[in-house]
């Protein structure tokens, strides 16, 4: 890369920072306990508009593996899940009307309360219905994991999108607030993705999946981003420059191996295709507030009428991490 | 009491006196070292904490910053101070705050009681192994590291390659022979006092001074100095990752732990509450008796570095994409492409099926669709057969149909109708195995039933792809296992190649085949060759086909086919 490439993305960086600074007028505080944070403390960020059945056991899962303190960016929710997080002793949120388009789908509020709030701190940042996996999940707690990217001078942690699907129709079984998202939707698709390397940034671009298998058949190029970097050891002068899908500096983007090693990487289980997924795409097919002028929806909305069994006869019903990595979607890397 | 524990601690203070309690408990003095980079509150709160305790002392503090001298002084300080205040030690035990005893302290004492003269150290020559990670072996005693290797990596990087530009070499003092090895020994009070008293210790320690990581190498070196009895091993078991730094235990571990046998272990994780409970509150467990052996351990840690350095072979995900040429194995298994076989032969899958027993597909690039074996249209690892998804990343679906039917052979068809994309890749595979009859895609046109001008142009146009895709299987640099054959050459013995590529493929026991696949009936097939040729169209590819006779057929099924025996 060229001097002056390298410069245009420094300057790309504190265009994204400007913009986040100027957003933060949009967020009004609810409830902020940032003073309860101790130095050492692993924060989690998110936003979120009508999730309010996801979220008892969204944070019951993050509290389990380690999360000491959440951030909510509640974007004009209607369900009472702003009163539900801000009752929540670990929880500061802050609320706001504005667009959720034009604060580029979130991303411009959490930079801005990353970098007022995050600095030195793990910041791992995920959707509602985003499940953080890494390698030993099971046995050792997130503080395991940090402590060993520290120790190894790793800055950031990569997991895959791995979208989870229900057999049969989407809607048949309902969920309730609470349960494990993985009894309903406990299938993924585990050997379709395809990756190439995005020459800009140097990170990966992963596709494939149930959505491109089902939605995208005639326009794959289009199919929904899958590679994300949640889990970033935070420094006030980083940016997310698109979802979490890559950030600046471009550095923290080298996630992977280049000489036929493997890294260690997680995986998010991604629990959208709940019952809940019909009704909300339609409210985002008339908000028409996403990424690509919402086409990831009106794709979702023509599949979802016609047939919206995801389900094939190669799905892989999930178990554990362990399974994960056999397959080859994440890995241990050199952790042992 | 015989043994001593010298423990170096700069973190999980709270950890380390948990430790130190358990040795003391046990019987063996203890003389902690707290590095200077811990702040004096914190230090004295430590010293107050463990004050009750007389047989736990603390000595001068020195700056341990990784690789450099400070350890080897902290080491020093605290080994003449356990040595003087406790005259009953023979055994000097080197720990860290993150060492934790697995076996109980008495067994430790008993094992270096039995062996009283025995020093415990790993000391090798850097000549002989190739332990050191970042090519600093030799040169490590030779050269001079003013900068720090963790702050100025850039300046320590330069002053190295501007001393081996310039041949800047130290001397060694006359007398010693570099040796290394693991910084964790436990060493006698006959040859650790003969290190520390040694009238020429200044000048061995103004040497050792500017050596890059002295704590692998000073007492390593030294102890052979005066020794009578080395035996060239550390108690402590500790593993190392391929940067050098050491693999850390956690809760999930115990198991391996408790088969291990060693009788310290690091390092462990601050937070491993159940490592910490087992091993310093259960004093009931049954005690092993066995020679420590900390070989059941090696293999797990020695393939968390073979994953982390090599990866699996044909996988492309998310933390791993190899450069061209760095895949360690384009893909995940073996498997064979056939090229114009379908053409030539009658219902050649179900044969090639039958006979190797291997997953036989149609034209996975085929132009409308991936013919996946059965007429599947999603195969394992729900990967489907659309072409649009297949074409957007033609490699990607090749590695990804191996990777997901790792442990069964793969076969497929491939032609010049197909997405010529792929070609290439599969060219520089060395699991490829690539078997071509050229011009055989003339059979189709001389069986179909279309207008002569329309088969010219599609002939002429296969013909320029097949021949393009055969000099990309041409090229020096292919790695695949390639057998070309024109169509003329196939057809005089086609039994002879089949059996080569069965036999290679060797699914099945080395049996001849039993069954011969049925060739197409060419009569005419000549005279079709020379009317394209009479239109100005050229076919070279099948090679010399003589107009008449027609070629000969092979026998029909009735009859057994002729083959050569070995």
């Amino acid at each position: 890369m060229g001097a002056w490439q390298s410069y245009r993305l420094r300057i790309q960086r504190k265009r994204w920072r400007i913009r986040a600074f100027r957003k933060r007028r949009e967020l009004r505080p609810v409830a902020n306990r940032t003073s309860d944070i101790a130095p050492s403390d692993i924060l989690l960020f998110s936003t979120q508009r009508n999730e309010g059945v996801r979220l008892p056991w969204f944070l019951k899962y993050y509290r389990d593996m380690g999360v000491n303190h959440f951030f909510f960016v509640d974007n004009d929710s209607t369900d009472g899940s702003l009163d539900y997080l801000a009752k929540q002793p670990d929880v500061s949120v802050w609320t706001t009307q504005a667009s959720y388009k034009r604060s580029r789908f979130g991303v411009d509020w959490l930079n801005w309360l990353a970098l007022k709030y995050a600095h030195d701190h793990w910041a791992l940042t995920v959707d509602p219905d985003e499940l953080f996996l890494y390698p030993f999940c099971d046995t050792r707690p997130l503080r395991a994991l940090t402590d060993w990217l520290d120790a190894s001078s790793i800055k950031s942690f990569s997991a895959m999108l791995l979208d989870m699907y229900p057999k049969g129709r989407i809607d048949a079984q309902p969920y309730r607030a609470g349960q494990d998202p993985m009894e309903i939707a406990s299938w993924f698709d585990s050997g379709n993705y395809t990756v190439q390397k995005n020459p800009q940034f140097g990170n990966l671009w992963i596709q494939g999946g149930p959505r491109a298998r089902m939605f995208f058949q005639d326009k794959p190029e289009l199919a929904p981003a899958l590679n994300k970097i949640p889990l970033v050891k935070w420094n006030r002068q980083y940016a997310y420059v698109s979802s979490t899908h890559n950030l600046l500096p471009r550095g923290l983007n080298q996630v992977y191996d280049e000489w036929g090693g493997e890294k260690a990487s997680g995986i998010l289980l991604h629990t959208k295709f709940l019952d809940t997924f019909a009704a909300k795409a339609e409210e985002e097919l008339k908000r028409n507030q996403h990424y690509g002028a919402s086409r990831e929806y009106i794709a979702y909305a023509e599949g979802v009428r016609d047939n919206p069994d995801l389900w094939c006869k190669w799905s892989e019903k999930y178990i554990n991490w362990r399974q994960l990595e056999i397959l080859g979607l994440m890995s241990k890397g050199n952790w042992a | 009491m015989s043994v001593g524990i010298v423990m170096l601690v700069h973190t999980a203070l709270d950890r380390a006196e948990e430790v130190a309690r358990h040795w003391t408990r046990g019987g063996c003095p203890v003389v902690i070292h707290v590095d200077k980079i811990v702040s004096n509150q914190t230090y004295e709160a430590f010293q107050n904490r463990l004050s009750d305790d007389p047989m736990v002392l603390f000595s001068k503090r020195h700056r341990c910053e990784w690789g450099t001298w400070g350890l080897v002084a902290a080491s020093q300080d605290a080994s003449e101070l356990l040595l003087e205040k406790f005259q009953e030690v023979r055994h000097v035990y080197l720990s860290s705050g993150s060492c934790l005893p697995l076996r109980p302290v008495e067994e430790l004492v008993d094992y270096l009681a039995q062996r009283p003269r025995t020093d415990f150290i790993e000391s090798a020559t850097t000549a002989d192994v190739p332990w050191t990670v970042g090519g600093l072996d030799q040169e490590r005693f030779t050269m001079r590291f003013p900068f720090s290797w963790r702050n100025n990596r850039y300046l320590f990087d330069k002053l190295v390659e501007i001393q081996r530009l310039i041949g800047y070499r130290r001397r060694i003092p006359h007398g010693l022979v570099p040796h290394m090895g693991s910084q964790w020994w436990c060493l006698t009070r006959q040859t650790l006092t003969a290190i520390l008293q040694d009238p020429e210790r200044a000048r061995f320690d103004q040497y050792f001074r500017h050596v890059w990581i002295p704590d692998e190498s000073y007492f390593q070196t030294l102890a052979r100095l005066y020794s009578t009895n080395i035996e060239s091993r550390s108690l402590t078991l500790s593993k190392f990752d391929f940067q050098g730094k050491p693999h850390i235990f956690y809760d999930d571990h115990l198991q391996l732990l408790r088969r291990s046998d060693c009788f310290v272990a690091r390092k462990i994780w601050p937070h491993a509450g159940r490592l910490y409970d087992a091993f310093l509150t259960d004093p009931n467990r049954a005690m092993s008796q066995q020679e420590p052996n900390p070989g059941k351990i090696d293999r797990i840690f020695a393939k968390a570095v073979d994953r982390r350095t090599r990866g699996r072979p044909g996988l492309f995900m998310q933390s791993r994409f190899p450069n061209h040429g760095w895949e360690n194995g384009v893909t995940a298994g073996r498997y064979s492409v056939f090229q114009g076989f379908t053409e030539l032969f009658h219902d050649f899958e179900n044969w090639l099926s039958r006979a190797t027993g291997a997953q036989v597909h149609g034209h996975l690039y085929g132009p409308d669709r991936a013919e996946f074996s059965g007429g599947q249209n999603v195969i394992n690892g729900a990967l489907s057969d659309n072409a649009n998804l297949r074409d957007a990343n033609p490699r990607a679906f090749l590695t990804n149909l191996l990777w997901n039917t790792r442990g069964e052979r793969q076969c497929f068809q491939y032609g010049p109708h197909d997405n010529p994309k792929i070609n290439w890749h599969m060219s520089r595979d060395p699991n490829a195995q690539i078997s071509v009859i050229s011009g055989a895609w003339a059979v189709p046109l001389f069986k179909s039933n279309k207008n002569f001008a329309e088969i010219r142009a599609e002939a002429a146009a296969l013909q320029k792809i097949e021949s393009k895709m055969l000099d990309e299987l041409r090229n020096p640099d292919v790695k695949a296992r390639v057998r070309i054959w024109t169509m003329a050459e196939f057809i005089e013995a086609p039994m002879e190649p089949l059996q080569v590529i069965i036999d290679e493929i060797g699914q099945k026991s080395l049996r001849r085949l039993a069954e011969a696949p049925r060739l197409e009936d060419l009569s005419g097939f000549g005279q079709f060759l020379q009317n394209l040729k009479n239109q100005g169209m050229h076919p070279y590819l099948m090679g010399d086909f003589p107009v008449d006779p027609a070629p000969r057929n092979l026998p029909g099924g009735h009859r057994k086919p002729y083959l050569i025996k070995k």
